[in-house]
Order: structure tokens, then C-alpha cells, then sequence
């Protein structure tokens, strides 16, 4: 008795599947990939497929936090790959960078000085985030609908303010954010360690989770029981935002451009699915950082996975595809009755 | 009863959509004397025969308050494979539409079970669906096919000439069917009626002995439908395959049906709003396109304020709705012999707004 109990809580703790996967993804590598766990130190920095999955993978992670928290509200936000693309574009416009010669050395000079470009586009990302919310909370629409707007015209905005082209960025201190390393580590690893960790404590050591839960749950309960269910909404779609911004910082810099069409696209529907992956429900209520976390590791691993294989990156999307398939039906409570039903008949 | 409303406020939204439809091309006219011509008029609906047979799959999709987001890459896929069987396995062409037909309605099919009996997010699912079909493209080639097959090509270049200059083509015959047939669809059977109900509050649907499980997934089966029969218009229209076609084509659609009237929420919205949602796109593409200086991307940020707008006007009917409730209960008596569907709709509406 006792041990089906513990066998049950395995089978029901909210990690399980996903970490399933995941394990079972790096299982493959072990058996498939040489040297795949090999992690090396080269220049005092640590080099290795797992540690390029982590910095790959940084973007998406910081991405379905904000993802994670506008779900369990029983929202969703199908814009954030636009505000990608306009954040990316506000900061390389910003810094931009011009060859100059001082002294007889090549330096590159930013436009703007690198903080006040950071501090205006992470502004521009949580604005667009808050006006989302505003939408949703003051007008009252649908958090997808309200969304789709910025979905469908941010990409424009953001090509507007590229006037159509990539803009490059030529200013050193700028790529660190995205390409550089601090302790033998990735930088971006340490931005999603703090975001993470800053979001964990916030919603798990102090009331914000258990509030925005209950307003996944039941909106009018929560207001009627006291809290301020539109502002916190709002402030959680503000902070969607915000996310999206820090990962157009990494992604901008890290391909050294910006590039209004096709940067962040499919960005929402990678970050939705890490979270779906991660076990919160999109019908809000109860959520897991963690487990999205862990989803977006799982996207990046099984795309690090397929290139590192030698599989051609072409069969990515359908293997992608699949990957989605058979989580959303393992996870499916249905699904798992009909084939356990199935099983105790056949046995 | 005193004010009772002249226009049935059920109305209202499609109306609001037809009215901006004309005005918007009235502008047109105005501003460019060409908008006069037949000829603009008939490329409206050549330009967006594709456009208008996903966004009918989609109004189904979203009256029953589920979406399809697959619909985009079925179209890219439905063109590869077109053209795969047409040029390399150098099949009878007519087989080949029977075969992308069939392969998108079991994609449909395939979701719909997903959704309802797994109890999935039909968002999710259709994700899925976004990825396996535009996969499966690179998986056929990553290069555009052109299609040199007889058939097609004089399909793609028929001509129904209406007056000397203006004409219409195949696209625009089956752009009119398959409206046609929504409108059927949708208001004189079950299967719409179900979809409605559906849309209105899905558990009621269950409770009045509807056929819901079916339904569900004949919906998303007639989306799939949709999406490969508008995967071969655009196939007719490009006359090749390439895995990037149609790319991001679902919001567009999800767009022109929220123009139309839909109410996202599901169970309210007229499938001939949709086709209005549509051709308001068109008209401002067209507009873009004779202005000539403004960039293409003006055509997305213009969508995503027509969206905007719409919401914003929806938001203010369903608040006057709310207002209106003792009325609105009147009307809903007096209609309930003849058309029990909608006004279940309209009453499961008002739940929701009053929420």
C-alpha cells in the first residue's frame, strides 16, 4: 500500500513527465552523440553541448517565465515574438555604433551611451507588455485577441523602425550581454539565473503566487476576497513584456543585428509549449516555473539533439512536432485513463 | 418594450463590418477613379480566394470556441505535396486533388480527436499541427517546385470573362462555393446549429443531447478541408509548391474573422461577416498598393489596427448588451420556436459578459 502510494506521488509530482523527457532526450545523446556530456575548458571558459544548450536555450527560458505567470492568470500573449523584434529594433537603433578614429586606433562609438539604450528599450518591452494589459484588464477583451493586435502589427512597428532593414550593431561592450562570459560561464546564463530565481522567490516565498493563482482560478473570487485582480493582471502582462525584452537584449546581441521580420518568430508559440510542456494548464490556475524551465530546455535540447546527430535540420520541425504531441498526450489525464483501461482489460 | 431596438442587435457587428467595407472602398473610389473598374473589384477576390477558404474553416473553428492555427503551413504543405506528386511522381492531376483533399480533412480529423477526446487545448493541438505540416514541407525539399503539369497550368490560367476586360477564375468560382456552402453549413443544419451551441456554453450542448463529440471534431475535419481546398487555390495562384508558403497566413485569417463580427469567445458571428472581414483586408492591401510610396509592412500595422478597432467596438455592443438585458430576453421568446440555436448563443452570451 505503502509503496503504490509513493509510486503514485512519482507518477502525479508536477516534474515528473517533463523530466522524463528530458532525461530520456539526454539518454539518447549518451547513446548517440560522442562526447556530447564532455565539457571542456578552454580560455578559462567552459565549452560543451550542455552548456550551449543552457546559452541557447537563455532567451526561451526568460521568455516562458513571463509566459508561465500571463497563463496562470488564464491569459496568453501571442505578441511576445513582436515585442522581440521591437525591443531588438529600439536597442540597435539606439546604440547602433560608428567607426571612429581616436588617436589612431579604430574604437567604435555608440550613439547613446549602452545603460540609457538598455533602460529605454526593457521601458518600450514593458510598455508594450502594459498596454496588453490594459487592454485586457480596463477594455476587457480576450487575453488572445488583445494580443493578436500586437501580433499582427508589431512586426510591421518593428519594421518600421528598421525601415525594413537589418540594422547591425557595431559596439563592443553590447555583445557581452549576449556572446560573453563571466566566471567561465555564459553571461546569459547568469540573466536567467536571476530572473528565474528573482521570480521564483517573489511568487513562491511571498503571497504574489498564491494571487495570481487565484485569479487564474476564479477572477471574481479573488476580487471579492481582496485583491486587485486587474492591476495584478496588468503588472503580469507589463512583466511578459519585460521578459521579452531581456531576451531581444541576448538575441540582438548575440547575432550582433536586428532584424524586424524574423527576429523571435515562433517565439510565442516555442514559449507557450515549454510552458504547456512544463505541466501548467492553459486554463490557468496552478503554475510551474520550474516545469517551464525545464520545457524550454527540452525544445532546446531535441533542436541541439537533431543537429547533433547529423539528422538534416529539415525533419526539426516535425520531430518538434511529434515531441509536442506525445507530451500534451502523456500529460493528458484522458488519455491516460482510456490507455490504462485499455491495459487492465488486455491483462 | 417601448425601445424596442429597430436593427436586431444580433445584427449590429455584421453590419458594422458590410458598412465599413463600403466605406472603405467608397474612399477607394474617391482617391483612386481605377477603384471604379470591375476589374480592381474581381482582383479582390482572385487576390484572396485563399484567404477567404481558411478564415470559413476558421469561423467554424472559432463559433465553436476552439481556433485552428494549422491552417497557414496546411496550405504550404498542400502545395508541396501538389506539386511533389504533380512533377516528380507525375500523378493524374485530379488524383492529386482528391489525395491533398483527403490528406488535409484526416490532418483535421486527426486534431479534432486530439481535442475532444484527450480533453486538449485545442490552441496546443493545432500548434502541433503548425509544426508537423510546415516539417513535413522541408521534409518533401526545402526548394520551390514549380509546377509544369498541363492541367494546372491551364486551370490556374481559365478566364470566365464577365465584360470585355474584367473576368474571374477558377479561385473566385470555388471562393463562392465554399462560402456558399458555409452559409448552409452554418445556418440551415445540425452541424451548425451544434457549432453554435457549442460555442455558447459546450457543457449545455452536452446536456440538451446535441451530438458534441462528433461536431467537435467535424469542425476541425472541415477546417483541415478548408485549409488543403485553399491549399490548392493558392497552388493555382503560384503554381508551385514551396515550403514557405502561406507562412504566418493563421493570424491573417484569425484577423479577418475577428473584422468580420466572430466573437473570439465563440458561439456568435455570421460566416458572411467573415467573408466582409476578407475583403476589408483586401480592399487595404489594394489601397497600400496604389498609394505606392507607403511600404509593405504598413499593410500589417493597418491590420492590426482594424483588429483593434473591432475589439474595441465588440467591447462596447457586449457592454450595451448587458444594459439591454430585460429586452433582450423579450426578443430571445419571441424568436425561440423558430431558431432555438442562436438564441441559446445570445443568452449564453449575456452569462458571459455579466462574468
Amino acid at each position: 500500500m505503502g509503496k503504490k502510494g509513493s509510486f503514485d506521488n512519482i507518477f502525479k509530482s508536477k516534474n515528473f513527465w517533463s523530466l522524463t523527457v528530458l532525461a530520456l532526450l539526454l539518454l539518447c545523446n549518451l547513446i548517440f552523440t560522442k562526447g556530447f556530456f564532455r565539457i571542456e575548458i578552454k580560455d578559462g571558459h567552459l565549452f560543451g553541448s550542455l552548456i550551449d544548450i543552457l546559452n541557447r536555450a537563455a532567451p526561451m527560458i526568460i521568455i516562458s517565465i513571463g509566459m508561465t505567470l500571463v497563463i496562470a492568470t488564464k491569459g496568453i500573449d501571442i505578441s511576445v515574438g513582436s515585442t522581440l523584434a521591437i525591443t531588438g529594433a529600439v536597442v540597435a537603433m539606439l546604440i547602433g555604433g560608428n567607426l571612429q578614429i581616436v588617436d589612431g586606433v579604430q574604437t567604435y562609438i555608440s550613439k547613446v551611451p549602452m545603460a540609457l539604450a538598455i533602460i529605454v528599450a526593457l521601458l518600450v518591452a514593458a510598455l508594450i507588455g502594459l498596454w496588453n494589459g490594459f487592454l485586457i484588464t480596463r477594455v476587457g477583451m480576450q487575453p488572445i485577441i488583445a494580443t493578436l493586435i500586437l501580433s499582427v502589427a508589431g512586426r510591421g512597428v518593428a519594421q518600421l523602425l528598421t525601415n525594413g532593414q537589418i540594422i547591425t550593431v557595431y559596439y563592443k561592450p553590447f555583445f557581452f550581454i549576449g556572446g560573453g562570459y563571466l566566471f567561465g560561464l555564459p553571461f546569459s546564463i547568469y540573466l536567467v539565473a536571476l530572473i528565474v530565481g528573482g521570480t521564483f522567490f517573489l511568487t513562491r516565498k511571498t503571497a504574489l503566487g498564491m494571487f495570481i493563482e487565484s485569479v487564474g482560478v476564479n477572477p471574481v473570487a479573488a476580487r471579492v476576497s481582496g485583491i486587485n485582480s486587474k492591476n495584478l493582471m496588468a503588472a503580469i502582462y507589463a512583466f511578459c513584456g519585460l521578459c521579452a525584452g531581456v531576451a531581444a537584449l541576448l538575441v540582438t546581441s548575440n547575432v550582433k543585428s536586428a532584424d524586424g521580420i524574423h527576429a523571435g518568430e515562433l517565439f510565442e508559440l516555442d514559449a507557450i509549449l515549454a510552458v504547456a510542456i512544463g505541466g501548467t494548464s492553459l486554463a490557468g490556475g496552478k503554475f510551474y516555473l520550474m516545469g517551464s524551465v525545464i520545457g524550454a530546455l527540452i525544445i532546446q535540447t531535441l533542436k541541439t539533439t537533431i543537429y547533433s546527430i547529423g539528422v538534416p535540420p529539415e525533419i526539426n520541425l516535425v520531430v518538434e512536432a511529434l515531441v509536442v504531441f506525445i507530451v500534451m498526450l502523456i500529460q493528458s489525464e484522458d488519455f491516460r485513463k482510456i490507455v490504462f483501461r485499455v491495459k487492465t482489460v488486455t491483462e | 418594450m417601448k425601445n424596442k431596438p429597430l436593427i436586431n442587435l444580433r445584427y449590429v457587428l455584421l453590419i458594422t463590418t458590410i458598412s465599413l467595407f463600403v466605406v472603405i472602398y467608397a474612399i477607394g473610389c474617391i482617391l483612386y477613379p481605377s477603384f471604379l473598374s470591375l476589374d480592381v473589384f474581381l482582383n479582390l477576390f482572385i487576390d484572396n480566394a485563399f484567404l477567404m477558404v481558411i478564415a470559413v474553416g476558421m469561423s467554424f473553428a472559432i463559433l465553436s470556441g476552439g481556433i485552428d492555427l494549422s491552417v497557414g503551413s496546411m496550405i504550404g504543405l498542400t502545395t508541396m505535396v501538389s506539386a511533389h506528386l504533380l512533377e516528380k511522381a507525375h500523378m493524374n492531376p485530379f488524383l492529386v486533388m482528391a489525395i491533398v483533399l483527403l490528406m488535409g480533412a484526416s490532418f483535421g480529423t486527426m486534431m479534432g480527436v486530439m481535442i475532444h477526446y484527450f480533453k486538449l487545448n485545442p490552441f496546443i493541438v493545432t500548434l502541433g499541427g503548425l509544426f508537423l505540416a510546415r516539417g513535413l514541407c522541408y521534409i518533401i525539399s526545402t526548394d520551390t517546385i514549380n509546377i509544369t503539369n498541363e492541367v494546372y497550368r491551364s486551370i490556374s490560367s481559365y478566364r470566365f470573362y464577365i465584360t470585355d476586360t474584367a473576368f474571374i477564375n477558377v479561385n473566385v468560382l470555388l471562393f463562392i462555393a465554399i462560402t456558399i456552402l458555409a452559409v448552409y453549413l452554418a445556418h440551415y443544419t445540425k452541424f451548425g446549429r451544434t457549432v453554435y451551441a457549442i460555442g455558447g456554453n459546450e457543457q449545455s450542448a452536452v446536456l440538451m443531447g446535441l451530438p458534441v463529440a462528433r461536431t467537435k471534431v467535424l469542425i476541425y475535419t472541415f477546417s483541415g478541408f478548408c485549409s488543403a481546398l485553399s491549399g490548392i487555390i493558392f497552388t493555382f495562384y503560384m503554381l508551385s509548391g514551396y515550403a514557405l508558403h502561406a507562412k504566418a497566413l493563421e493570424t491573417d485569417a484569425i484577423a479577418a474573422v475577428v473584422i468580420g463580427g466572430t466573437l473570439l469567445t465563440g458561439g456568435y458571428g455570421y460566416v458572411i461577416g467573415t467573408m466582409f472581414g476578407v475583403l476589408i483586408l483586401g480592399t487595404f492591401q489594394t489601397l497600400i498598393m496604389f498609394q505606392g510610396t507607403l511600404s509593405a509592412w504598413w499593410t500589417r500595422i493597418v491590420y492590426g489596427v482594424l483588429v483593434l478597432l473591432f475589439c474595441l467596438f465588440q467591447r462596447l455592443f457586449e457592454a450595451n448588451k448587458g444594459k439591454m438585458k430585460p429586452q433582450l430576453q423579450e426578443v430571445d421568446k419571441n424568436k425561440i420556436d423558430s431558431k432555438p440555436d442562436v438564441d441559446l448563443n445570445v443568452s449564453e452570451q449575456r452569462e458571459t459578459v455579466s462574468v
